[in-house]
Order: C-alpha cells, then structure tokens, then sequence
C-alpha cells in the first residue's frame, strides 16, 4: 500500500498520457515505458500509444501538436512489475504486428496481470486471444519471409557479387528477422529491400536504411530460369491439389516469386500431362484375360511394343491346358510365324528329338514363347532373327504370366536367357542358373536351360559340350516330373 | 545436353520421393566460417508447387542411368526414358546457387545405380564433400546411400550428411523380389542397422568431447510404395512399426504408386487411390503421437486387412470400440483423451491444462477443439452426456464425411 500511495503521488488525477513510438517495433521502449505507467498506477484508459506516422492518439489529430503531459515517474521504492515468460514471448513477437491498437492491447493486458497473474492461461480472455493471434500472425509473416524472399545477384561497383531481394511483410518483422538471414548468410553480401525499411549485410556490419520501392530492386536473374526448371519437372501432374498450395503459398506472395508465374500453366497442363503418363501405362487397366482363347486373341490384337508390326501374327503356345510342364522359348522364328505354332522350325525339331531322347512327350506338355511376335529384319529375301529387348520381354510378360494362370505348371523349363527373363523379369545369366530350379510365385519351380538354336550354332566339341549340358538339364526336367505327386 | 535440359530430366526423375523434409537437425550457421547456410531446427518450405507439396530442398537424382530393373521405377534398366547425368561439382554448384537466392534449405541427392553400387556411393559422397569441404556449406544435406555400398562409404556419407535414408521400397519380402529383383531385403535391413549403430555411438561420443563428428544428426528415414504389390494396410502398418522399433528411423514415407511413363507390365492393374496414402499416414502418426501400438491400428482395418477410405483410422477404431467411449473430459487422462476421434494433441494439452482451473461444460470444450460436433458423441461434460449417440447403429455415417452432391452442369 506504501509503495503505492508513493508512486501515486506523481500521477495526476484524470491526466491522460500520449506514448509516441519512436519506431513501430521498439519493444524495449515499449516494455520501459510501460513498466513506469504500472508503476504509477495508470489505468490503460488513461494513456494513448502513437505510432511513428500513426493516428493513435485521438486528440493529436488535426490542429496543432498538444502539448502532451510528461510521464510519471515511479518512485525509487516503486514495486517491482512482474509477468510470466509466456507474457513476455507473446509480446516481444505481437508489437511487430501492423494493427495499430497492439500497444494498447498489450498494456491492457499487462495491466490485468497485475490483479491475476494466471490470466494467460485463460483462452477464453479475449485480450489474451487477441494477443495470441497478433503473436501467430506476425511469426506467420516472419516465417514466410525466411520462405518466400528470392534474391538476385547483381555486380555492384567494385566487382563483387551482391545479392538484392525485394519482399513486401504484412508487418513490422523485417529488423526482427535481421539475425536469422544474418546467420545463414554470412559470407555473402546482401540486401533486403522492403516498403518498410531495408537491411544491407556486408559480411560484417548490418546496416538498415528507410523505406525502400519494387524499382530499387534488380530485375531479373539467369538462375531464375534454372530454378524454375526445377519447379515444373518437380511437380506431379498426377497428384494435383491447388488448395493445399494456396494455403500455404497465399496469392499475395505470388507476385515477388519467379516460380509462381508458371502455376497457371502448370495447372491448366496438368490433366494433359497426367493423361499421357496414365495412356503410356494403359496396360494396367485391361483386365487380364482368363482363358487361353481370349488370351490367343489378345495376344493377336496386341500393339503393345514395335515388334508386333513385325511378322505375319503373333504366335500363341500350344498344348494341354493343363499341362505339369510348361516349355518356353524366346519368340516364334520364319517356320514358326508362317505356320503360327511354336517351335516348329529347325530348332524346334531339334528341341523334339532331345526331348524324345528323355522321354518326355511334348503333346503332354505346354509350348509357348516369351515373346509371341516374329521380330527380324529382312535381308534379300530372307528374314533374319533379331532378339528382342528387355524392354519387349517385359511387355510380353504379361502374356506370359496370363498363360502361366491359366496352364498352371508344376514345372516350367526356360529355353535360354530371354524366356528366362520373361518368367523372372531380371535378366539371369543360363550357365549360373542352370541345373537347380528356382522357386516361382505360385508354386512352380522353374528350370533354366539354353535354347536349342544355340546348340544348332555351335560347331564340333563346343557343341558336343552344349548338347550333353542341354540333354543334362532336360533329364533332371524329366526326374522332376517324374517324382510329382500325382 | 544443357544443364538445364539435364535438370529438367534428373528433377522429373526424382519427384517419386515423397520426403522433402528439412526438420529435426542439428543447429548450425555459417557465422566464423567461409561459406553459407543455416539450418535452426525448424524446417522451411520455400515453395509449394500445385501438387501441394512443400520444396523445401534441391531433390535430384546424380544420375537416371541404372543397372537396376526394378518394375515400379522410372529409371529401370528396360525403360525407355531420356537418360542424363551431373557430376558432383555440377550439382555442388547448383545447389549453391539455388541456396544463394533462398530458393531452398539445401539438397536432396540420390541416384540410379552406375557401374557398381560403390562407385556410385563415392559419386554421392563426392558432392557432398565438395559442398562441406570446399564451400564450407552449413545448409542441409540428405544422401540416399545404397544398401549394397561398401559400409565405409555409408559411414562417410553420414558425416557429411544431415539426414541419410536407405529406402525398403516394397512392404514385404515377397514384393521385393517380384518387383525389385535385384534388391535384397536383407541387405536393406543389414545396412540400417549398421546407420542406426553409428548414429547411437556418435550421439554417445559427442555427450564425452565436444568436438566429436556429427553422424546424420538429423536421423535416417526411409520410404515404401504403396499399392505396387498387394500388400495390405495390416502389412504395411506393421512392418512401419517394425521399421520405426528395429533401425530408430525419424519417418516412414509412403508414396502412393503413381502411373509411370513406360510403366512394367507386371504392375498392378490398378493404381491405388491417393487417399490410401493419406490414411497411412494417419496410422503412422497414431503410433508416433497417439500411443496405438501397431495391432490396435490393424484393428481399425476391415475384413481385406485395409483402412476404410472413408473415415479416418481413429474414428475406425473408436466406432469398434464403443465400449471405451464416452469418455469423462474432467477425469479421464491424457492417454485416454487421445484416443477421442477430432481431439488433437494440441486440443488435449488445452483440455489438460484448462481443466485444473475449471470443470468443463460442453461449450469449454467446443472453444479449445476444432470441431465440437464430431468429438461430442465420446465425450461426458459437465452438463452434457452422450446417452443414445454412442450406441447409434447408424453413428459411422452420422460422422463419416458427406458425400458432395454433385451440381447439374
């Protein structure tokens, strides 16, 4: 009560204080000037807050300068003012806010302290409320500035590489933010030119200078192009959601970022482009088809890859339609696309003989190809045998898998390297995946072998060699199916 | 090629990596040293591009050339698109260059796979020590090492980079060797635990002498593709925890399988829909924040073992679980509060702390949630209780999102 009747004794009775700002978000000023008037007992009604250019005190506008009555000063015994960190987080951030009335606020706040202290965690106050959302905010506007400033490199006088930025803050952040872009840049000179003052960074000394204009700013950078490259190959046409940009990237930011002249475009093409990744994977929309007819006729329709302008049709396997055995080759040869059945050329013959020769009987088991069209290039009259990609063996593997559903294999021979990554979809080479089966999904063991045209290729002991592997391979086949479960 | 065509392609090529997070390092700026860069804890994102994700980071590949063939990626071997590649000084300048102009945090750097998995390892590793070494830069730095690396090359990689992040691509084993038959889970697996190894003994050596290198402060992630293989919601969850428990990961990303040009023909038929992706991370976020262990998630799942598209994870699991709700606001704790479907860790921390000076009515809580309509069938207040809402038959389509009518056109 003392301390009290002691500060009161500077205050005048009814008087009303005028506090002008010397910079909109000197809070030091702020938190001393408003420490004395607690002191004194003055009720926020009492005292008007003036920013620098501002209209906050009503009876200074208009007329001539009011003389305004001088502070009180608290005592030497004045009491000490306390608050809780939290007052003092909220406030150091809310006074860069640009609403005028947020001294004020902020002293009507400081003054509720004083009767209750807990009155911040009151969220249904609504000064508290108010300055929660000026404090949200203005660490919004801070936060975008560190976002959304785009510098631009320009040659200043002596030679050196000097980068200018121009931003636009909502409020009074751009002293605040002075450290953080200080921090990150510190080697580097630069320049942040904004409507409510500038910053200049030497690598050294931070320097602030007056309000500056969007044409003080450097115009243009080749990087900008670089860097908006990057924005329209980063984006994904097939994911497009413009309410979730816009609600983090506003408009109102759009006009000082180089990327944000390309959006509408981006947007506009987005379905286009997402059409075209969509119709260059058409593939996986068809259904796959059930039986070996339909699989038959698909595989006739089939546009799937280039090599099936090549040849006279595509070329179906052909046995039991539920065969234990499955026998793969590559792609059908000039016999096998004149006749349209598998394996009936040289090879093919070749492959019958072996097979007799285990005693395994090819009408008993399914024949087919891992690629089903004829792919060649013509030379005089005749047409030469081409292998086919990786790339055409993958495609056709989709065929493939539909025969392996419908046939159901126990056991599934590869006759060389490209049925065997038809059946696998990785490329493995024949003499290391030879002779032990390799698990496929769904049950069946594969076995992989070469494929008899090597063997007719060959000459001498180098296909004496070949041809006992291959006869090798296909005896254990035939062990194999021999000791199936019936 | 020009650097900008080669970009054009390297950047396309990376856009199928969902992270672009640059939170959660140490602190650092580059005051006393010779170049630039910052990284303070929070992370920034300097743009948002209309898919409405966030660039945060220079996220490119070195190289799109690959010796690998894994079906659901655009860069396999048997696929047929452009190829480019930088060297590691060109993108040590590039990615200056953008940070210069605040354009990003920092890089994001993977690749195909080159020659051998070492020699591309060194390449990543090599434009890393150009940007700390030679430019002295303190921005943020993520590496994709490659599980089948020399364990060495990982180690530096890690002391060069904030984040590290080794990707398991596919949910389960099975899908891994259909799909990614050159990739081995095992590998995968063994090099996360040596990461997470590292990561633990730096921390420790750093606690002892101030001056101990800093091993991928920012942790390792990894990401998963979801609906390239039938692995369910269930598998997916409980692998991510298993993930999250075994190897100390910061995240699981999941990306939704997108159509790729020059897509393999043993994709699905179907590609999944982008809310599945959503709803995964839902579920993450309810093990990571919520307290639900991994079985209580998949009990949210239906009977194919998948989340409902239509309501979110929580809601699933609190409409199976009746029995638990309403739940008292003024008495029941926070382990508890969490579990209320459209209460938040925020609003439960509001809820918490308001309670010690009042008893809560209805229209207290209504003020420090979002939205009271969709909390009020689980929750008893001072003057309200739930009586007939909870027991409702018709509660999930009394919550669930409405259907948009759509207008004539």
């Amino acid at each position: 009560m003392r301390a009290q009747r002691a500060s009161m004794q500077n205050v005048s009775l009814g008087a009303h204080y005028v506090v002008h700002m010397p910079q909109p978000d000197d809070f030091a000023y702020w938190r001393e000037r408003a420490r004395a008037l607690i002191q004194c007992d003055v009720p926020p009604d009492r005292v008007s807050w003036v920013e620098p250019g501002g209209t906050g005190d009503l009876f200074a506008e208009g007329g001539p300068p009011r003389r305004t009555r001088r502070l009180p000063s608290p005592g030497k015994d004045a009491r000490e003012v306390r608050v809780p960190r939290r007052f003092l987080r909220l406030a150091r951030n809310a006074i860069l806010h640009s609403d005028q009335t947020r001294f004020a606020q902020l002293y009507l706040l400081l003054w509720k302290l004083q009767s209750n202290p807990r009155i911040m965690e009151d969220k249904a106050d609504p000064n508290v409320r108010r300055i929660e959302e000026l404090d949200k905010s203005v660490r919004r506007d801070s936060h975008k500035m560190h976002a959304f400033v785009r510098f631009r490199e320009v040659r200043d006088e002596s030679g050196a590489d000097h980068y200018v930025a121009w931003f636009e803050p909502d409020h009074h952040i751009v002293r605040a933010n002075a450290g953080f872009f200080m921090r990150r840049f510190a080697n580097m000179n630069w320049s942040i030119l904004t409507p409510r003052g500038c910053l200049h960074w030497d690598g050294t000394t931070m320097r602030e200078s007056g309000p500056a204009r969007r044409e003080d700013a450097p115009q243009g950078d080749p990087v900008e192009e670089l860097w908006k490259s990057y924005y329209s190959s980063i984006f994904n046409p097939a994911r497009l959601k413009v309410g979730a940009m816009l609600a983090e990237m506003p408009k109102k930011y759009w006009k000082n970022m180089p990327e944000a002249k390309l959006i509408p475009d981006l947007i506009a093409g987005a379905q286009a482009r997402e059409a075209g990744m969509v119709a260059a994977g058409a593939r996986e929309a068809k259904e796959r088809p059930a039986t070996l007819d339909a699989i038959a006729a698909g595989v006739s329709a089939c546009r799937d890859c280039p090599i099936a302008e090549c040849g006279k049709r595509g070329v179906m396997g052909e046995g039991a339609e539920t065969a234990p055995l499955m026998i793969v080759g590559e792609q059908p040869g000039d016999q096998e696309d004149l006749q349209g059945r598998p394996f009936v050329g040289p090879a093919g013959q070749l492959l019958d003989e072996y097979l007799a020769q285990v005693g395994i009987d090819r009408n008993a088991a399914y024949v087919t190809n891992a690629v089903k069209h004829f792919k060649y290039v013509q030379r005089g009259k005749r047409r030469i045998h081409q292998s086919p990609t990786a790339k055409e063996i993958d495609t056709c593997r989709w065929w493939l898998e539909a025969e392996r559903e419908v046939v159901k294999p126990r056991i599934v021979l590869a006759l060389g390297a490209s049925a065997a990554r038809g059946l696998l979809g990785k490329t493995v080479s024949v003499s290391r995946a030879r002779g032990t089966p390799i698990p496929l999904e769904g049950g069946a063991e594969l076995w992989v072998t070469a494929h008899p045209s090597y063997l007719l290729r060959l000459d001498g002991e180098a296909r004496e060699t070949q041809a006992e592997l291959f006869a090798r391979d296909l005896t254990s086949v035939k062990a194999r199916l021999d000791a199936l479960p019936a | 090629m020009s650097l900008r065509d080669r970009l054009e392609i390297l950047a396309d090529a990376a856009k199928y990596d969902a992270s672009c997070a640059s939170s959660g390092t140490a602190k650092k700026n580059s005051l006393g040293g010779k170049g630039i860069g910052s990284t303070e804890g929070m992370g920034i994102c300097h743009a948002y591009a209309p898919d409405g994700r966030c660039i945060s980071l220079l996220k490119i590949l070195l190289t799109n050339h690959c010796i690998f063939d894994c079906h659901y990626c655009i860069n396999r071997k048997s696929s047929n698109v452009r190829r480019a590649r930088f060297t590691p000084q060109e993108v040590a300048d590039l990615t200056l260059n953008f940070y210069k102009r605040n354009y990003i945090e920092g890089l994001f750097l993977s690749s195909g796979i080159i020659k051998s998995s070492n020699h591309t390892m060194e390449q990543l590793v090599e434009c890393a020590r150009i940007l700390r070494d030679e430019y002295d830069f303190r921005g943020y730095i993520h590496l994709k090492t490659i599980p089948e690396a020399d364990p060495e090359l990982i180690h530096q990689a890690g002391l060069y980079a904030d984040r590290v992040s080794i990707n398991v691509e596919l949910p389960t084993r099975k899908g891994l060797t259909r799909l990614a038959p050159d990739k081995d889970e095992t590998q995968i697996e063994g090099a996360m635990g040596k990461t997470k190894a590292r990561i633990i003994e730096a921390k420790d050596e750093r606690k002892r002498f101030k001056h101990a290198p800093r091993f991928a402060p920012a942790g390792q992630s990894t990401q998963m593709i979801v609906g390239a293989d039938d692995a369910n919601d269930a598998d997916i969850v409980g692998r991510a925890s298993g993930l999250y428990k075994g190897f100390g990961l910061r995240r699981v990303y999941y990306s939704a399988f997108s159509p790729i040009p020059d897509a393999s023909a043993v994709l699905p038929l179907k590609r999944p829909p982008l809310m599945r992706e959503h709803r995964l991370y839902q579920s993450d976020w309810l093990m990571r924040f919520y307290g639900y262990a991994p079985q209580e998630v998949a009990q949210a799942t239906d009977k194919n073992g998948n989340l409902p598209l239509d309501i979110d994870p929580k809601l699933a699991w609190a409409l199976k679980f009746r029995d638990q709700f309403p739940l008292d606001v003024n008495r029941a704790s926070k382990e508890q509060l969490l579990r209320v479907p459209g209460l938040g860790t925020v609003a439960v921390q509001r809820i918490l702390r308001a309670r010690r000076h009042r008893t809560l009515r209805l229209d207290d809580v209504a003020k420090l949630t979002q939205s009271i309509a969709k909390v009020r069938p689980f929750l008893v207040a001072l003057d309200w209780r739930p009586t007939t809402l909870t027991d409702r038959a018709d509660l999930r389509s009394l919550l669930a999102p409405k259907e948009e009518q759509l207008e004539l056109f």
